[in-house]
């Protein structure tokens, strides 16, 4: 009997609660590709150190599941609670025929069970399918090829999936036992009889609490953006989230009333067609709902910042190549290196050899480094002590250092020849300078570092370089950089005129050039024979920066931050979606009577219709648009901190959130829409 | 005098060939302008179906009602919503309001669908709040309100419109016997001194006793029907039971 209920209830709300169960599958379906990753990429043709980066993501992404689960979790117990709420009529009168709770709390768990078989099934199953798909995906995003297609079935993350919605599951049967062994019976015969009460704050208060929050949102604001300068340590980035969490709160809590009152006062509107009906509908909602509206303000904030960011590395990096790994490959070499740097890395014949050049480094290893390579350029980096980073401040020193006070003032600066990296800009594709006997300048393109460059330049700091006295030719950094990588994070060469350097104090040498070879495999042979030389540690073992490698690690760290993002943002998306469609939908029994009062009085479907939709359509925006403007902010301070990562790709990526965010949010709206539509509509 | 609402040979059935209910079984009456009816009947006698069809909820198997001349047993869709929200006042025995309004919005949204401008809203309701005497609730919510403050605000609601026929299903259903006397006492005032016609479902014969005409139903079919003419309410009262005790036992229980 027991059972037959149970198995009832299901085919009854599966109908009204589509939506719950829609989320459900959508979650155990989610939860299983992304953990499936690591066994799609069998099928990848890739390379070990692509191999090495797909590793760290699963990890990474397995770690992240974790926080996943909780966020499901909470989404679960928190559905189940209204499930329960609008059958408390129901529950009353089994307990009026003398059922005990235990039995009740039976059905439920009967139920929970069968939901949560029906949902694993169905979720796994498609998220089978959908693996599938995420394969071409992944392969896309490595830049790897499909050696073949197959349909693989993850075993692991099936087990996993099991075990994590398992014991959500097992979670909200405790917590379905624990809410029914607190009901009264009273209460569960007569909850839709309450009439609701109408809480109105006080205007004035809202408008105080208002103001109040808009002011501590806007210095949040001001924290991340004008003032990000200011921010010290990790630990101060606390500051301005808390205050925005806690601004968000407030103001939800007083908008409800603030908004009531303001379009009251607007009374050609508010008494016009169902515009009174509807806006008491959307503030009472909003009033009971500050709190889980706040949760997914944030949550949508979250979604949207790191779907854009996360989507804007990877354009970015792939940018960022072309521009700042102009050349094959990079060569550099410690030079003049003396006893005292004899160490577990430096033998003594490293030492002696260190004087020798790159060229001559090779020559010895009977490689000519100009058979290989085409476009060679020679380029020699200068470094002393008596030049570092606080003499090129000039005045601004003491304040810079008060500012900034985990920079390195001491470090020595690079130094290079004017007509040497003429050269290279030219190679590079860069602008080329001409300098005075008696300037200098400096570039660099990591803005963090420049602009506080720039406000050194400013004040026309001179600086002694090899017992000459230089005066900065421009006031600002200019744009460049030496050393081939994957992210800007030049923060500044002084170039200074070639008769000035002292060739005691080369630093290293570097050489670029382009390989002669175009293709992969010829290439990765000429990599793999330069690195052979270092085997006799009798010389100094080069630095070798290739394209490839730069390529690789790009694209791997822009594979990890989409995933991850990915993963995050629709979870995130999907959970504050689908609470607000219960939220709306398990209100509807309520408004069912409403509504039927507004067809009685003689109102026209199509008005009944639009103001359902107005109803839902601001519900649903509210916290978007709140979460919109937080992250318009948002992202200006994820640009600064990703700053290295360059920012070329925001604005294809902030599209591409908004696209996912039409599709998921903008189609559990239309859903929730049509199923509230349902349920008001007259029998 | 003008015929407000015509019914003539009404029919309604419920189930199937099998089990056929008659819940209307050839009803035919008229009321006249500024007529104040009450249609009594005990549980299952088909007086609040009868109400439901006048009132376009329900549909008439056969038969016709015309409403100010108008069949609106052709009535479909918009018009069938123009015509409720137009030409009807409902005042129901649960007073149907949203809880979520006020009483002044309550009001106001009979004529705010119907798209009249604020300044006439509001004097309007400014207007039927005096005549109702909810001067002082306007601006509460339901569930402040007593119930029959409550049932005068949905009384207000109903004939704001200034509806050709005014519709009450057992409106002091819900009432304690002074707020109860106190609502009569208002359809009496609406009725004399505004004109306004009434056609009231109720089981309870004090609460007949306020109306110019009872009309009593059995089993789907007018059992009889009785005149107030110049008798006082008291004598009308009377004449009331008299009627009921002839009906038999159902409705004695009501009293």
């Amino acid at each position: 009997m027991l059972y037959k209920l149970s198995i009832k209830n299901i085919k009854k709300s599966i109908k009204d609660y589509a939506i719950y169960f829609f989320t459900l599958i959508l979650g155990v379906a989610i939860f299983y590709v992304f953990n499936a990753i690591d066994s799609q990429t069998v099928m990848l043709d890739i390379s070990n150190s692509t191999n090495e980066i797909i590793k760290l993501m699963t990890n990474m992404l397995s770690g992240v599941s974790v926080f996943v689960s909780f966020i499901l979790g909470f989404l679960i117990i928190y559905a189940s609670r209204f499930l329960i709420k609008r059958r408390n009529k129901e529950f009353g009168i089994y307990l009026t025929l003398g059922m005990s709770k235990r039995k009740i709390s039976l059905i439920l768990f009967i139920e929970t069970l069968f939901i949560g078989i029906i949902s694993l099934i169905i979720g796994l199953g498609l998220g089978f399918l959908l693996s599938q798909f995420m394969s071409i995906l992944v392969a896309n995003m490595f830049d790897a090829d499909l050696k073949k297609f197959e349909f693989i079935f993850s075993s692991s993350a099936s087990v996993k999936c099991l075990i994590y919605f398992g014991i959500m599951y097992l979670l909200v049967m405790i917590f379905n036992t624990v809410n029914i062994s607190k009901c009264k019976l009273v209460e569960l015969l007569h909850s839709n009889k309450k009439s609701e009460k109408i809480k109105l704050k006080n205007p004035w208060l809202c408008i105080f609490i208002f103001v109040l929050a808009t002011i501590g949102l806007s210095y949040a604001y001001y924290l991340v953006t004008g003032g990000v300068d200011k921010l010290q340590n990790v630990k101060e980035i606390f500051i301005p989230i808390t205050l925005g969490s806690i601004t968000t709160f407030f103001i939800f809590w007083s908008l409800s009333g603030l908004l009531l009152k303001l379009i009251m006062s607007m009374k050609h509107f508010y008494y016009k067609g169902l515009n009174s009906f509807t806006l008491r509908q959307i503030s009472s909602k909003i009033n009971t709902t500050v709190f889980s509206m706040s949760i997914i303000c944030i949550m949508l904030f979250i979604t949207i910042c790191v779907l854009s960011s996360a989507l804007s590395i990877k354009n970015s990096m792939s940018a960022n190549l072309q521009e700042l790994a102009p050349v094959d490959i990079q060569l550099t070499q410690v030079m003049n290196l003396d006893s005292e740097d004899i160490s577990e890395f430096y033998t003594e014949n490293m030492v002696k050899n260190s004087k020798l050049d790159l060229f001559e480094t090779f020559k010895r290893n009977e490689i000519n480094l100009l058979d290989e390579l085409k476009d060679v350029t020679s380029i020699y980096i200068y470094k002393t002590p008596t030049l570092t980073y606080k003499d090129t401040l000039g005045s601004k020193l003491k304040e810079i250092q008060k500012k900034f006070k985990h920079l390195n003032y001491d470090s020595s600066e690079t130094i290079v020849k004017l007509s040497e990296y003429n050269s290279l800009a030219k190679l590079y594709g860069d602008k080329t300078y001409t300098l005075n006997s008696d300037e200098y300048l400096i570039i660099g393109d990591f803005e963090s570092m420049t602009s506080i460059r720039d406000e050194a330049l400013k004040t026309d700091p001179k600086i002694n370089v090899f017992n000459h006295i230089l005066k900065p030719k421009y006031k600002k950094c200019q744009e460049g950089f030496i050393e081939m990588s994957g992210n800007h994070i030049n923060s500044g060469i002084i170039i200074v005129p070639d008769e000035v350097v002292d060739d005691n104090y080369i630093y290293y040498h570097m050489i670029v050039g382009n390989y002669k070879v175009s293709n992969k495999k010829d290439k990765i042979k000429i990599e793999d024979k330069f690195l052979d030389i270092n085997l006799n540690k009798n010389y100094i073992i080069p630095n070798i920066n290739t394209r490839l490698d730069i390529a690789e690690a790009t694209t791997g760290l822009g594979g990890i931050a989409t995933f991850i993002g990915l993963y995050l943002g629709i979870i995130f998306l999907i959970s504050s979606a689908a609470i607000l469609a219960l939220k709306e939908l398990s209100e509807s029994s309520d408004n069912k009577n409403r509504f039927k009062i507004l067809r009685k009085l003689g109102c026209d479907e199509k008005l009944i219709n639009k103001a359902l939709f107005r109803q839902i359509g601001i519900f649903f925006m509210m916290p978007l648009s709140l979460a919109i403007i937080h992250s318009i902010f948002g992202i200006k301070f994820s640009c600064f901190i990703l700053e290295i990562f360059g920012k070329d790709g925001l604005l294809p990526s902030i599209i591409m959130t908004a696209c996912f965010i039409i599709i998921i949010y903008g189609g559990y709206f239309l859903i929730t829409y049509h199923c509230s539509k349902n349920i008001i509509k007259e029998k | 005098m003008e015929n407000i609402l015509k019914i003539e040979s009404i029919e309604k059935y419920y189930g199937n060939k099998s089990s056929l209910t008659k819940a209307i079984n050839d009803i035919s009456f008229n009321v006249t302008k500024g007529e104040f009816v009450a249609i009594m009947g005990a549980s299952g006698s088909g007086k609040t179906t009868l109400l439901n069809c006048i009132s376009t909820i329900d549909k008439v198997t056969s038969g016709n009602i015309y409403v100010g001349g108008e069949d609106i047993t052709k009535l479909k869709g918009n018009k069938l919503n123009k015509f409720r929200r137009e030409e009807l006042g409902f005042i129901f025995q649960d007073f149907n309001l949203l809880d979520t309004l006020t009483a002044y919005e309550n009001i106001a949204l009979a004529l705010s669908i119907q798209n009249i401008n604020t300044k006439e809203i509001d004097t309007k309701i400014k207007k039927v709040a005096k005549e109702l005497n909810i001067c002082d609730v306007l601006n509460k919510y339901p569930y402040q309100m007593s119930g029959g403050q409550k049932q005068r605000v949905a009384s207000a609601r109903a004939i704001i419109t200034n509806p050709k026929l005014i519709l009450a299903d057992e409106p002091t259903g819900a009432l304690d016997s002074k707020s109860a006397k106190m609502l009569l006492e208002r359809f009496n005032y609406l009725n004399t001194t505004l004109a306004a016609t009434i056609l009231m479902v109720t089981h309870d014969a004090f609460t007949a006793s306020y109306a110019t005409r009872v009309i009593f139903i059995k089993d789907g079919k007018i059992f009889n029907e009785i005149h107030r003419g110049d008798q006082s309410r008291r004598e009308f009262f009377d004449k009331i039971i008299d009627v009921v005790t002839m009906l038999g036992g159902d409705l004695v229980d009501a009293l």
